[in-house]
């Protein structure tokens, strides 16, 4: 833009005219690139007029113009002709730097059913209700993630007029991120290049993204590992350790020495992802680092492969402890917790101090047990399978410290056998109480079982147990459900309706149900729509909540189903 | 098929809700789940039996062949117009034949329909013996009219005056004063019944908020007022269409009677202003055949939506009269055809340079006139510092964003939709810059709303 400071632009913020015959006559605003002595005077007269008009005519008469009485209706007369003058004289400006264009997106189009509904799914966002009962209408952005991985799962473009309905979601929403900004794409990131509400999306930008140079780009990948943000460079890792985890290993020890603690830690992080032997050197190393927490992360990270060094030292430590004693009448496990935290100990990760409440032994033998590789206590306990060591009795009040040890141990191991000997029955009565292993740790466990183990040993617990605490288990089951866990958790709802509570009491597993529960078991549900006859010791109205309740889980199954079928092209007619 | 077989998008059923709770009550309806008995008749009934909290499911019908827009009827308590209920059937609708199938009209809702499609003819029939029963004394209303004109007369002066104050005293203290000034002349000139005057005295109270530069601004309002005094003053001696422009710009009622046109028009775009009294809806049409933009003006009290709601992407058979006044774009709809039915067309669009060009014509006619419709080939919205533009494709020319358009979610439709590459934007280009209202992808692709 060109107009010269002086020029005062009464309004619009179009630029000067370019020099040559004009079409139309030459505001005020336009600057003095237009030759020639009257319109170079113009904006001078413009900013008089407005100069007297701000003083008043009573304290400043414009040149050549009446004063006195008549002075405001000729200044009035002036600014009329001068302003419309400007206004039919506008030009376009010169233009800015254009921005550079999306690359192509090579992905297909949604088919035009699938374009409909997420836009209907992101009309819903903006609304979230004021509290309040649900009624039978489903709630549309808790379908958005499902829509979202199907969508990607097909390979689908997200339709650009989308985009900024869905970063917006994606903004409130961290869950969605990762499949917003997927399906969004390349268009996404350019979108969100240009405005600062959308950064998020540049700093979790997934491993393809544009902004990021690929593995082979040798030179691009160092200087951005030089030179970038601290964020950029996390995500430059990631992405490379996502395609080759040796090469990004490779990058960290570059620059490893001179990087900062907090850094270290957070880049030695990223190699969680694809952990594997050929780390070990380099993790071995770090348990030299200054850092305390550089020192446990690189430990813990070693005591996930079961072959390394500090794997084997731990196993030879953690397996003084414990012994199998013959001389009662059934075997019996015996614990001798450690007497003193080592030199070694320390070194290899384990926490001298422990925290208030707790006895050091029993914390010191916790690290251990937990750093030790799970396959070595069979050889070391009598050949015995990890089922028959989970069963075995512990002596003097160890069982508890011991088996949450091994919990531990088989969830960063992801030991499947293990989680399964320690997850027991899950009919059992003691599945259901507070036994050794809390929930959580269970659900946990639950995660290293594979998908159809997972859901049958919940779908055994729900079966006897009930809902009140499945919650935590159905969030780490596989969606859709399996369809015995989708049956046990529609048997279980219907008892405990035909027990007369409120449904509410159930709003968190009927909410799992509407979005996990396989669409096809809608056709099940139907017998649990009607509103019963009110039995006398139910609470009042319970049934017609219920009648709402599984209306809007059948209804909320449809709409899944119709969801996923309009993504389907190949059912397009 | 027919017109009406076609089914409208979920963007445009949705764009006929009243407000953004039926929106979002009306979208967790649009699922099969709630509904039985769902079917469509092919000539432009929908119905459906939708289950709700009581015993009975509601019925709800909505008849989309009325050439004055879609009707609808439910059983459920709600006033909101449509309701919930009628959005989410035709959010079903919208979805294909899966959900509504084509089906025989149910007998309940078919005595509605019938009903229904007879009371136009008798209430046109009464329309037609009314205008002769009208104004039985046209001495009568002469006198009214000159005792009106004497009133805007008696406030033009009175603003003439306030005006001449004001300049002498300087715009400075004008700046100071604030709202309270203007509200009370705003008043003087309502009772001076010259609506028109009133809104431009209101406007210029927010002026000096409006950051930098406001003194050349307020000046540029002011004088602008001033040419429009001046023009009632001597309107008989200006040429009748400038005359009548000013008439209608000062606030004097006039009737549409231009001649009426009929043509096949594209809604281009349809947004509503609201503020404390008043919700204003602005329409834009096109008409294919005799090339004209016309804006259907509507207004609804403040929180209700005015009627009629024609969302983006149809197009519509109908008559439209321009209202009186040289340059004007105002319109009154007129008898309709057919009702509106979906449309791929688009209208021709122009360089930015042509734009600006017509908007200086424009003012010929119509000196206060603030911006014309037009549409822009080819243009690519470019970032310039915390503004933005609508750049030509080809040269170096570009027309920067209203300040309005800047803070509207709409902007960043646009910009999505054109990823750095040139579109084609419908849209209101004048002194303040440029405000997109709807655009078009460069390849086929249906139009976008921006408002």
């Amino acid at each position: 833009m060109n107009r010269p400071a002086t020029a005062a632009a009464p309004s619009g913020r179009h630029a000067a005219t370019p020099p040559g015959p004009a079409p139309h006559t030459t505001g005020p605003a336009d600057a003095p690139a237009v030759p020639g002595p009257a319109a170079s005077l113009l904006p001078e007269v413009w900013e008089d007029l407005v100069t007297t008009a701000l003083l008043g005519t009573d304290r400043r008469t414009p040149a050549g113009s009446a004063s006195g009485a008549a002075a405001p209706a000729a200044l009035l007369d002036a600014a009329a002709a001068a302003a419309v003058r400007r206004r039919a004289g506008l030009r376009p400006a010169r233009a800015a730097e254009r921005p550079r264009p999306v690359p192509e997106d090579p992905r297909p189009e949604l088919p035009p059913a699938a374009a409909r509904r997420l836009t209907v799914l992101l009309t819903d966002r903006s609304g979230a209700s004021g509290g309040g009962r649900r009624g039978a209408a489903p709630d549309l952005l808790e379908l958005l993630p499902q829509w979202l991985a199907a969508a990607n799962a097909r390979g689908f473009a997200a339709p650009p007029p989308a985009l900024p309905a869905l970063l917006d979601a994606a903004r409130g929403r961290t869950d969605l991120r990762p499949a917003a900004l997927r399906f969004a794409g390349p268009r996404g990131l350019w979108l969100a290049r240009l405005n600062p509400d959308w950064r998020f999306a540049l700093r979790s930008a997934p491993g393809g993204s544009t902004s990021l140079p690929g593995p082979g780009d040798t030179e691009r990948v160092m200087r951005l590992w030089q030179e970038g943000l601290f964020a950029e460079r996390v995500a430059l890792l990631s992405s490379l350790r996502s395609r080759e985890p040796a090469a990004a290993r490779e990058l960290l020890v570059t620059t490893w020495a001179t990087e900062r603690a907090e850094d270290r830690l957070m880049f030695l992080d990223s190699l969680r992802a694809r952990l594997g032997p050929d780390d070990e050197p380099f993790l071995e190393q770090s348990l030299a680092d200054r850092s305390r927490n550089v020192r446990a992360t690189a430990a813990e990270l070693l005591s996930a492969l079961p072959g390394s060094a500090l794997a084997r030292r731990m196993a030879v430590r953690a397996g003084a402890c414990v012994a199998v004693d013959h001389t009662g009448d059934a075997p019996l496990l015996t614990v001798e917790a450690p007497h003193e935290c080592d030199a070694g100990m320390e070194r290899d990760g384990v926490v001298p101090k422990a925290p208030a409440g707790r006895g050091e032994r029993s914390w010191w033998l916790g690290q251990l047990v937990e750093a030790a590789p799970l396959g070595t206590w069979s050889r070391r306990l009598g050949g015995r399978t990890p089922r028959q060591i989970v069963a075995l009795p512990v002596g003097d009040d160890w069982r508890s410290e011991l088996h949450t040890a091994w919990c531990r141990a088989a969830v960063r191991q992801r030991d499947a056998e293990w989680a399964q000997a320690l997850l027991g029955e899950p009919s059992a009565a003691e599945a259901g109480g507070p036994g050794a292993v809390s929930l959580a740790e269970r659900a946990k466990l639950l995660g290293t079982l594979a998908a159809g183990e997972r859901a049958e040993w919940v779908a055994g617990f729900i079966g006897t147990h009930g809902l009140p605490d499945a919650f935590q288990l159905l969030g780490v089951c596989a969606v859709p459900w399996a369809p015995p866990l989708g049956r046990a958790v529609v048997d279980a709802l219907d008892i405990a309706r035909d027990a007369g509570s409120y449904p509410w009491s159930f709003s968190g597993v009927m909410g799992l149900a509407e979005r996990c529960l396989d669409p096809s078991e809608a056709g099940h549900l139907d017998a649990l729509l009607a509103v019963p006859d009110e039995a006398e010791d139910a609470s009042p109205g319970a049934g017609g909540y219920w009648s709402e309740a599984f209306q809007r889980l059948v209804t909320t199954l449809r709409l899944r189903a119709a969801m996923l079928a309009e993504l389907n092209p190949a059912a397009r007619p | 098929m027919t017109v009406q077989g076609v089914r409208w998008t979920a963007d445009q059923v949705l764009a006929l809700a009243p407000d953004a709770a039926s929106r979002k009550a009306g979208s967790g309806l649009g699922a099969a789940g709630p509904w039985s008995g769902a079917g469509s008749s092919g000539e432009g009934a929908v119905w459906g039996l939708c289950a709700g909290s009581g015993s009975t499911p509601y019925r709800t019908v909505v008849d989309l062949a009325d050439a004055s827009g879609p009707a609808y009827r439910c059983s459920c308590p709600s006033r909101r117009f449509p309701c919930k209920h009628a959005l989410g059937l035709l959010l079903l609708w919208a979805g294909g034949e899966g959900a509504v199938p084509r089906a025989e009209v149910p007998e309940w809702a078919g005595r509605w329909i019938e009903d229904r499609r007879g009371r136009p003819e008798r209430k046109k029939a009464a329309a037609s013996s009314g205008p002769s029963s009208g104004p039985a004394d046209p001495e009568a209303a002469r006198r009214r009219a000159e005792r009106r004109a004497e009133r805007v007369t008696a406030g033009v002066s009175e603003l003439e005056q306030r005006l001449a104050d004001l300049l002498r005293g300087g715009l400075a203290t004008a700046g100071r004063s604030g709202y309270g000034l203007w509200e009370e002349t705003a008043a003087r000139m309502v009772d001076a019944q010259a609506q028109g005057l009133a809104a431009r005295v209101r406007e210029l109270g927010a002026v000096p908020g409006t950051g930098p530069g406001w003194p050349s601004r307020l000046l540029e309002e002011c004088a602008l007022l001033h040419l429009l005094d001046q023009g009632w003053l001597r309107r008989e001696r200006l040429p009748e269409g400038l005359a009548a422009t000013v008439r209608s710009r000062v606030g004097l009622p006039a009737p549409a009677d231009g001649p009426p046109v009929r043509d096949h028009w594209l809604v281009l775009a349809q947004y509503d202003t609201a503020d404390a009294r008043l919700t204003t809806r602005r329409i834009w049409l096109y008409g294919t055949r005799s090339r004209r933009t016309s804006l259907l003006l509507s207004y609804g009290a403040a929180g209700r939506a005015p009627e009629p709601a024609l969302p983006v992407g149809l197009a519509l058979d109908a008559e439209l009269s321009a209202y009186p006044g040289a340059g004007q774009a105002r319109a009154a709809l007129g008898e309709r055809f057919a009702p509106p039915a979906p449309t791929a067309e688009r209208p021709p669009g122009t360089t930015t340079a042509l734009a600006t060009a017509r908007y200086g014509d424009a003012l010929r006619d119509d000196p206060w006139l603030d911006s014309v419709p037009v549409t822009l080939d080819r243009v690519v919205p470019v970032p310039d510092g915390d503004s933005w533009q609508l750049a030509d494709a080809d040269e170096d020319a570009a027309l920067p964003l209203t300040a309005a358009a800047r803070s509207r979610p709409g902007l960043w439709r646009l910009v999505a939709l054109s990823g750095g590459a040139p579109v084609k934007v419908f849209g209101e280009c004048g002194h303040r810059g440029f405000t997109p209202l709807a655009a078009w992808p460069e390849g086929p692709g249906e139009v976008v709303p921006l408002c």
